[in-house]
């Protein structure tokens, strides 16, 4: 077997510090993404721009960028904001802006931007017919978005879904960046202590590359699922 | 040019942070910045028209070995690939005693390797796919006319794939613009290198951060009309009639 001189378990804990990063900016990430879409897709002009300036300028700078200045600037902003509080009202909070916390904020707010514009198309590609039907029936929005609008927006959304999260997936790595332990920091710092690149970022491309095949087989089987009544899902999977 | 310098001047006097001097720096990183991305799509682009036809191809030991390469660059993060190359190639034993140092002690060719490496991965299966997406009327027509698979390749399939791949493409040179922020990772003095050196300097993460992250909004849009542009020359021919 292949000898990691010690640093085996240590690249497992980045393994799930990687994973855990990915897992919970992609729950940020899909929050952010409906609330775009909606903003989007909504009547009032104001929220309309908001969402537009946040996509634009998400997608215009790169995620690095981004999250050294979450990282360094964050919290001398979140201070700023707490000290004015304190001042004011006299709430006494402390927030504390770490590497986990600003890599996830970052990496949830930019691929928010990207899942927006999934959901968005997706929204739009559900036949009105079908709300017009819920309608009928008599269901409350509520009810229509819930059993019609969002099955089938899924079914749309899926294939950009998957994308996006593998993506993000590799975004990860910059977490390692700004000082997080993540596998890729413990691969580099093991390489600089022993000088051996090869054995350490082979192994951690193969658990990338074994994230991403599971992550594949979880996306075409919730495909399956979102695609019950509409035949086989060939037109994706090319 | 005297008058222009000392507007400039005027211009900058009670600004703490952006002197000319850190100015200078940032112009240099964005110097930096586009050398490495410009180079490595050009080399990754005359990379990746072999390997999207081979990509494509019946053989399976010529189709495979693509595939694989595509596969490992496309799935795993970039920061990884540059610190395999980076590291291999800094870590290899006597290399620093050989002529090959002068050149590789900068890790600006370790990064052109793997940013080239990893857009011609990109890229190749972008035009693999515009090149499985030819239409089989124009392939036949080619055929037809006699022509051999690679005057059909040269004359037909390759020019329509190209336009085809366009805006994908675009998508890639705006990818790869941004993934070259990386290269700070490294010692490199890019654009996000630049910004670092102000921060640390100056502890002022906004400013320096910030001003950076608007060159390079800057440089996105320009990009992205560019591709615009081409997009309408090069496609005008797919657009409805009224339009």
């Amino acid at each position: 077997m292949i000898d990691l001189q010690g640093y085996g378990p240590r690249l497992l804990e980045g393994a799930l510090v990687t994973v855990e990063v990915a897992v919970l900016s992609l729950l940020l990430a899909l929050v952010l993404g409906l609330l775009t879409a909606s903003a989007k897709l909504s009547r009032h002009r104001l929220l309309h721009r908001i969402a537009t300036l946040y996509t634009t300028l998400i997608r215009g700078v790169p995620d690095l960028v981004l999250m050294l200045l979450l990282f360094f600037g964050g919290q001398m902003g979140v201070n700023a904001i707490t000290d004015w509080l304190y001042y004011q009202f006299d709430v006494d909070i402390f927030i504390n802006i770490n590497e986990f916390v600003a890599g996830v904020v970052t990496i949830g707010f930019i691929f928010g931007a990207y899942m927006g514009e999934t959901f968005r198309g997706a929204f739009l590609a559900v036949d009105s017919g079908q709300l017009e039907a819920g309608r009928a029936y008599g269901m409350s929005s509520r009810l229509i978005f819930r059993r019609i609008q969002f099955p089938q927006m899924m079914r749309h959304a899926l294939p950009g879904l998957g994308n996006n999260w593998m993506v993000l997936l590799k975004t990860t790595a910059l977490v390692s960046v700004i000082g997080l332990s993540d596998m890729v920091r413990i691969a580099a710092e093991a390489t600089k202590a022993t000088h051996e690149p090869f054995l350490f970022m082979i192994p951690v491309a193969v658990i990338y590359l074994l994230i991403a095949s599971v992550s594949e087989w979880g996306v075409a089987r919730l495909q399956k699922r979102y695609n019950v009544g509409f035949g086989e899902a060939d037109e994706w999977n090319n | 040019m005297e008058q222009l310098n000392a507007w400039f001047t005027e211009l900058l006097a009670d600004n703490a942070i952006f002197t000319a001097n850190t100015l200078g720096y940032y112009l240099d990183g964005l110097g930096n910045t586009v050398r490495l991305v410009f180079l490595s799509l050009v080399i990754g682009l005359l990379l990746a028209v072999p390997l999207a036809i081979a990509r494509g191809s019946r053989r399976k030991w010529i189709k495979w070995p693509v595939f694989f390469y595509t596969y490992v660059f496309r799935g795993t993060p970039l920061l990884i690939q540059l610190y395999m190359i980076y590291y291999g190639v800094v870590f290899i034993e006597g290399i620093q005693d050989t002529i090959l140092w002068v050149v590789l002690k900068d890790a600006f060719f370790p990064a052109l390797i793997a940013f080239t490496l990893n857009t011609a991965a990109y890229t190749t299966e972008i035009f693999h796919g515009a090149i499985k997406a030819t239409s089989r009327g124009e392939i036949e027509a080619a055929r037809a006319y006699g022509m051999s698979r690679g005057l059909m390749m040269r004359r037909i399939i390759l020019p329509s794939a190209f336009r085809r791949a366009l805006p994908a493409y675009g998508n890639e040179v705006i990818f790869m613009l941004h993934a070259s922020a990386i290269a700070s990772v490294v010692t490199i003095m890019d654009l996000t290198g630049a910004a670092r050196f102000v921060y640390a300097r100056f502890y002022a993460p906004f400013d320096a951060f910030l001003f950076v992250a608007a060159i390079y909004l800057c440089l996105t849009f320009a990009i992205l009309y560019l591709f615009r542009y081409l997009e309408k020359k090069l496609l005008a021919h797919l657009k409805p009639i009224n339009g």
